[in-house]
């Protein structure tokens, strides 16, 4: 009989979550019991419910989410060694929309397997892809089968892989390089993140894949110095296929040679990149160069170079193992496969999740992610973080494919899909965007380095019921003349959040400039927070824990906020037992 | 090793690097100094490539970029010292200035700000007594804003070292900050 | 070489392959705005002055970096390429000490001329500057960065002209600057002072020392000469101001130094109308130097040396000459020295 698993998600997340102590916990309470063997896993996805673990007896398989040390006994007792399914723990049921409606490709092993024992990965098709590509199929039929595939560039422009590599295969030159883009830096991302640590070998056989068919012997994954963890598993699973011959030299006994080296960026959302990227692998600073000649002739170190991001690697080996074919059968005709999200926000199940692409954003928001939490109503979605746009409720039913959301004035982008409500402002949303791009632009082209100041200068403005009606136009002028002119992809992006907003929601802009109001009630310099006599009950709580003292009255006298020293930091209105403090 | 996302030394508003102080380190056992990063360019076969990786293992090894070091390190890549300079600004992760021994890190990303990341930091500025990119007096504490820590379903979140702590309150913060305290 | 055809304005433009779109315009005589471009040094594509639009695909395009393809059309002055170079100029102006009257490239100032040309009065975007405290320490040049337009000239002619790499960008995004390492004082940096970075400098950031408030640049008279200091014999123009040089600059386009020069060259003009300098030969005359006529020093030297060889022999004599002089010259001089004088006593003031 199969032993059976008990699989603790040790991602990043659920580590945050408090997985080590539940690891210890099972580790305790297993001790000394055969037939059950206890593992780290990757992230499942489930983020809302970690500390999530997945019991896998009898060839079931149960995922119990929100865990504790507590809960660990009785899961044990009753899961693990007894024959229950304990089901008010259940994260998910495969039944459940939030896992039927997703599609499982890239993430297949992600969450159900040890990502730093090989043998598992192994046991699940790994490295099969890279076989079948060494012993039956030449250079030239793995790039035709990756064109076949449909697979366009998961990094956020969709350029299609195939083509990419057809680039590189057909430049001239002896030395090539392999670089993987793992700098994954926009906000409200993590899905190249939970690939590395959960299927660490799924996007080394990607990559070995693509040296053998556009004739390279080496590559670089570059990635961000913020995942100590990812670098970690990345490093052990270097090691053990180096072991196990599936990297170095003569791989497989084929001849083919390749080795993998891991740079760890410093810091710099800009070297995602890929001009910046490759110019900080060669140990320069992350400032972009003019495109052409594009990496594919001239790349790292002036040799043709292959970019492609995590997900567009992990997704090589099963396009290899099972076929174009079969791939490009899945979403739509001009966006093939699935796409990887990570849904944040306002929203029930926030989450890492994996879709067909062709899916609408309804059903994502509202099936797999389960709806706005308190009830409140669906405002947009912004989709491709900050080099994105937002997607309003009118077009809920927009299927997710490349050149819907272009046309939409949003992006695929990575893969981030942060949810908005009523109580989220636009005005707001577009400057937390700007202002990160802003910080992060590297200073070399006029248009980003001067104008993105200029634009979150404006915004800061509205922000604080100082705008100006020209100030509308302003926005506009710039943000189409940044797109218009910037040197790169960050600068030619980056007003996106903002164009999109006021495409849609201008009003709210109008709102915040001619009534100095801010409808969502987000704006802070907008609100003021007032004590409702009537309710008040003169308990002088609400004066305690104000921290700018600006709140007056002592007990039993009547409390009034001064609103020259008001902070609106919401502390007396989260501290007031009887609600009576109101902002407007 | 120690790094940030966002607010290097060098970031709007904030200080630029003082001379005086990096002169003074001069004197600061520069031999010694010398011979660490000798030891650490040596460990790099190929220098091609070699100044970020170089400055990550400097930083690792000093916990900031010391000028003598740095100074060294241009020597011994035969890079322009005023690249390596460049580079050091460039990049968020590297730091010119000594840091504390704990390193706060309050995540600013999307699902934080909107969770109250915000009420976070100003509650650790209050604790602490520095404003974010600041250094507590006693060396025990750097607060500074992260972009993103990719742990939105936990946020708001924060960072100390190399351990996260999610969906905090200025409470739960308070006593998370307490197991750091000398 | 291989010619491709390209359209610029509706004008066929037949150019070697392997030209920018920049250089196809040049050869018509198009005038395309540019800040950071300079044919001396690597091109960066970084002010997005230079923008034009591709017909074919709707696009801007920057015609320093992009490579002219055959059948491209271009349109350099559409009414879209025209907005995009506002918002640009504006936006720099808005970073930019507009103090033109106090600054000594008022009249001779790229952005200035670009900012007219594109009827641009002030900036429409007031807002945070970035702010430099005034660097006149060294002896040379001025370094004001509250006129930088950070358009890296001088970080590349620094790095690839004399190789001396004193300065480089610091920080990044909007608190970029150019900064010596730790923002050292120049002179305590690998700095040659060779002065091309004041060359290329579009703007008032960098200006001589000696220049300020000698003339206005539609005042001075230029005049192509060669440079006294060595044996290169560097191409340079004299700036002239009411009969008195006030400035020098290299120039590109003309053997040996294309436009280089060097800290002597650039900024070691001071000399010409010092009171103390030699405009004449001087002959010792009991005990005191006196004035004298070229013929007069030229008969007496040659009296003298001749006297001397016949009375000691030519042992006696020796030859020195000097770095200022030509090849040619200081060739011509050791053979004089060894026929006329009939020495090998003859040296030279680099070897002392």
């Amino acid at each position: 009989m199969e032993p059976t698993r008990v699989l603790v998600g040790m991602g990043t997340c659920g580590i945050a979550a408090g997985a080590r102590k539940v690891m210890e916990a099972f580790e305790k309470g297993l001790e000394g019991i055969e037939g059950v063997e206890l593992l780290p896993t990757g992230c499942v996805g489930l983020c809302e419910k970690e500390v999530v673990a997945e019991v896998q007896k009898n060839g079931d398989k149960t995922i119990y989410g929100d865990l504790t040390t507590e809960k660990v006994e009785r899961l044990i007792e009753e899961a693990i060694l007894g024959g229950d399914v304990i089901e008010e723990w259940i994260a998910a049921r495969p039944e459940e929309p939030i896992l039927a409606k997703q599609e499982r490709i890239v993430l297949e092993n992600c969450g159900h397997i040890n990502p730093e024992n090989m043998e598992e990965y192994l046991e699940r098709g790994g490295y099969k892809g890279l076989e079948k590509a060494l012993k039956e199929m030449s250079p030239d039929q793995v790039v035709e089968e990756v064109k076949i595939s449909g697979l366009r560039g998961r990094g956020g422009g969709g350029f299609p892989a195939g083509l990419k590599w057809q680039f590189a295969r057909e430049a001239p030159g002896e030395k090539k390089y392999v670089v993987c883009n793992a700098d994954e830096g926009d906000p409200g991302a993590f899905m190249d993140r939970s690939i590395k640590e959960g299927d660490p070998h799924a996007l080394l056989e990607g990559m070995l894949i693509c040296g053998y068919a556009i004739g390279s012997d080496e590559g670089y994954i570059y990635v961000r110095a913020e995942y100590p963890l990812a670098i970690k598993r990345l490093k052990i699973a270097m090691q053990q296929a180096e072991k196990s011959g599936y990297l170095g030299e003569n791989i497989l006994g084929t001849g083919f040679n390749f080795k993998l080296k891991i740079k760890e960026g410093a810091g710099a959302f800009v070297c995602g990149e890929e001009t910046a990227l490759l110019a900080s692998i060669e140990g320069r600073m992350g400032r972009p160069r003019p495109r052409p000649p594009y990496p594919a002739t001239r790349g790292l170190w002036n040799k043709p170079t292959n970019i492609n991001n995590v997900e567009t690697y992990a997704n090589i080996p099963r396009i290899i193992s099972r076929g174009g074919e079969k791939f490009a059968g899945i979403g739509t005709e001009k966006s093939t496969g699935t796409k990887v999200f990570a849904l944040t926000g306002k929203i029930n199940n926030t989450g890492l999740i994996e879709v067909p692409m062709g899916i609408s954003i309804r059903e994502i928001i509202y099936d797999i992610g389960g709806g706005i939490p308190d009830g409140r109503e669906f405002k947009a979605v912004q989709i491709g973080g900050p080099s994105g746009g937002c997607i309003p409720a009118h077009l809920l039913d927009l299927p997710i494919d490349y050149d819907s959301l272009v046309e939409s004035g949003a992006i695929m982008g990575s893969g981030g899909l942060v949810t908005m409500d009523e109580e989220t402002c636009m005005v707001d949303v577009a400057w937390f965007f700007l202002n990160f791009t802003q910080k992060e632009s590297c200073g070399k082209c006029t248009p980003c380095r001067e104008g993105t100041k200029r634009m979150l200068e404006i915004l800061e403005r509205i922000k604080a019921g100082r705008g100006e009606p020209e100030d509308i136009e302003k926005l506009k002028f710039l943000g189409r003349n940044i797109v218009d002119t910037s040197l790169c992809g960050l600068g030619q992006t980056a007003p996106n959040p903002v164009l999109s907003t006021l495409r849609f929601f201008e009003d709210e802009y109008m709102a915040h400039i001619e009534e100095q109001s801010c409808p969502a009630g987000a704006c802070t310099d907008l609100l003021r927070y007032e004590i409702v006599q009537e309710d008040c009950k003169r308990c002088s709580i609400c004066v305690k824990v104000c921290p700018a003292n600006a709140i007056s009255g002592k007990p039993k006298e009547k409390h009034l906020i001064n609103q020259d020293l008001c902070t609106k930091c919401n502390a007396c209105l989260e501290k007031c037992p009887f609600d009576a403090i109101v902002k407007k | 090793m120690e790094w940030k996302i966002e607010g290097s030394p060098n970031e709007q508003g904030g200080e630029k690097p003082k001379v005086g102080r990096q002169l003074m380190e001069k004197t600061l056992e520069q031999e010694n100094c010398r011979e660490k990063v000798e030891e650490i360019v040596a460990s790099f076969p190929e220098k091609k490539g070699a100044l970020i990786p170089a400055l990550q293992a400097i930083q690792e090894e000093f916990g900031y970029l010391p000028r003598p070091a740095l100074e060294v390190l241009a020597k011994s890549l035969r890079v322009p010292f005023s690249t390596v300079y460049g580079v050091a600004t460039f990049y968020a992760q590297f730091h010119l200035e000594p840091r504390g021994k704990h390193i706060v890190r309050v995540c600013m990303g999307t699902a934080c700000h909107v969770r109250g990341g915000k009420k976070l930091l100003e509650t650790l500025e209050r604790e602490l007594g520095v404003e974010a990119g600041g250094t507590t007096e006693d060396l025990n504490f750097t607060l500074e804003e992260v972009a993103c820590i990719g742990a939105c379903g936990l946020a708001p979140a924060v960072m100390v070292d190399d351990e996260t702590f999610g969906r905090l309150t200025p409470d739960k913060l308070t006593e998370v900050l307490d197991q750091y305290r000398q | 070489m291989a010619q491709i055809t390209v359209k610029i304005n509706g004008q066929e433009v037949k150019i070697d392959r392997g030209k920018s779109l920049l250089q196809a315009c040049e050869q018509i005589g198009v005038d395309v705005p540019t800040l950071c471009y300079h044919p001396r040094v690597a091109i960066a594509g970084a002010c997005r002055l230079c923008m034009v639009e591709d017909k074919k695909s709707g696009q801007l395009v920057a015609s320093c970096t992009l490579e002219a393809d055959e059948g491209m059309e271009i349109e350099t002055e559409s009414p879209r390429v025209v907005e995009a170079r506002k918002l640009v100029l504006d936006l720099l102006l808005a970073s930019h000490d507009v103090d033109c009257f106090a600054c000594e490239r008022n009249g001779n100032c790229r952005l200035q001329d670009y900012a007219y040309r594109y009827e641009i009065e002030r900036t429409s975007f007031p807002g945070e500057r970035r702010e430099f405290p005034l660097d006149n320490q060294n002896p040379f040049f001025e370094r004001d960065y509250n006129r930088c337009i950070q358009c890296g000239l001088c970080v590349r002619a620094c790095h690839e002209i004399p190789q001396a790499g004193a300065i480089d960008f610091a920080n990044r995004g909007f608190s970029s600057e150019i900064a010596t390492p730790f923002n050292v004082p120049l002179e305590e940096s690998t700095c040659v002072f060779c002065g091309m970075c004041v060359e290329l400098c579009p703007v008032g950031a960098l200006v001589p020392k000696l220049d300020r408030f000698t003339g206005r640049p539609w005042e001075l008279e230029k005049v192509k000469t060669t440079c006294a200091y060595c044996g290169v014999g560097c191409q340079i123009e004299l700036n002239i101001n009411d009969g008195r040089v006030v400035g020098i600059n290299g120039y590109e386009d003309c053997k040996p130094n294309y436009g280089d020069l060097c800290v002597k060259g650039k900024f070691g003009w001071d000399y010409i109308h010092h009171p103390d300098r030699l405009t004449s030969p001087l002959i010792r005359k009991e005990g005191k130097l006196v004035p004298a006529t070229w013929e007069e020093a030229l008969d007496y030297t040659a009296q003298r040396l001749k006297e001397i060889k016949e009375g000691f022999g030519g042992e006696a004599l020796g030859g020195l000459t000097s770095a200022k002089c030509t090849n040619e010259e200081n060739y011509l001089f050791q053979k004089f020295v060894r026929t006329a004088l009939a020495t090998h006593n003859i040296d030279h003031c680099a070897r002392l």
